[in-house]
């Protein structure tokens, strides 16, 4: 049996990391429906649901064959690059250097192609389907990635990352029904920023155990390492803001 | 096929950002690797000093230009 202290980490980065991508793909979905109507949009993100469930269930099993500290290389590695990469860009987001993403200019992007398409018949509306099939396969494939990534840490990990993958779900569809609103208040960046912090502690620790590092403190060094990175990147905020500026001023 | 495409480049995308900051962790990863039975207890703040300096390197030189 599995403890909290071992499963919570993974299912709150699992749901952070979720939330962000399933409010992507609710923007989307929300825009296509809105224009096109709701049931060719409904059935193609069901039926990428299907999809990604479909390859869930025969690759998740094979996962379990492949020896652990294999595993925790691997995916260590890509869970490592995955946090930097969000964890950088959540930095230079705070720091003004690149726009913060917007998800009402994504939803109305979107409304404007789907009407710039138009000619939708009575029948089967194969671009309503096409593009929420699409962008949900698109987040989805990123979702079950997190929860593979998360959970390949140790055995029964998979469960509780994966009840906070269908938390997220759950909350923005919910969220999506009611409001039937791009969520553009969502602080994504802040929740790219804490996911990136937690997915670079959680990377760094496994490609550890994989190499042979001797962590001290072993599991409690991932507390320290999801402290390390979040401070330094806190304080990357301010210095990258003024070379920012720097820079700016040079060229004036 | 077009998705396909887009879910590839969507999945290289999710590791891949700035090149050099992918190929300087993934150097600073074997280097550890290979060095790990003489750094002994300090392999591991040695791993997390060097992947820390490669990330506010690749930000504070992106925030530069």
């Amino acid at each position: 049996m599995i403890d909290f202290a071992h499963a919570g980490p993974p299912a709150l980065a699992a749901f952070l990391a979720s939330t962000v991508e399933f409010v992507e793909a609710a923007t989307i979905v929300l825009a296509v429906g809105g224009v096109r109507g709701w049931r060719d949009t409904l059935f193609g993100a069901a039926a990428a649901v299907g999809v990604l469930a479909l390859l869930t269930a025969i690759l998740g099993p094979a996962l379990a064959l492949i020896p652990l500290q294999v595993a925790q290389i691997v995916v260590g590695i890509l869970l490592l690059l995955f946090g930097l990469r969000w964890l950088r860009k959540a930095i230079l987001r705070a720091a003004g250097v690149l726009a913060l993403h917007d998800e009402a200019a994504a939803y109305a992007k979107e409304r404007e192609l789907m009407l710039e398409l138009g000619g939708r018949g009575a029948g089967f509306d194969a671009i309503a389907f096409g593009a929420a099939f699409q962008i949900c396969m698109l987040e989805g494939t990123e979702v079950v990635f997190i929860v593979i990534a998360v959970s390949a840490g140790g055995a029964g990990l998979m469960l509780p990352a994966s009840i906070g993958a269908l938390a997220a779900f759950v909350l923005v569809t919910a969220a999506g029904f009611i409001l039937h609103a791009p969520m553009s208040r969502v602080p994504e960046n802040t929740l790219k920023f804490i996911v990136g912090v937690i997915l670079s502690g959680f990377g760094a620790f496994w490609v550890g155990e994989g190499i042979g590092v001797a962590w001290p403190g072993q599991d409690l060094s991932i507390v320290a390492l999801v402290a390390g990175f979040g401070l330094l990147s806190l304080a990357a905020v301010p210095i990258s803001r003024m070379r920012a500026r720097r820079a700016v001023e040079a060229r004036a | 096929m077009g998705w396909i495409v887009g879910i590839a480049k969507e999945i290289w995308g999710l590791f891949v950002d700035d090149i050099g900051l992918a190929i300087a962790s993934l150097i600073w990863v074997a280097i550890v690797w290979l060095g790990a039975r003489w750094l002994g207890q300090a392999a591991g703040p040695a791993l997390f000093a060097g992947l820390a300096t490669i990330l506010l390197t690749s930000a504070f030189r992106r925030a530069g230009q």
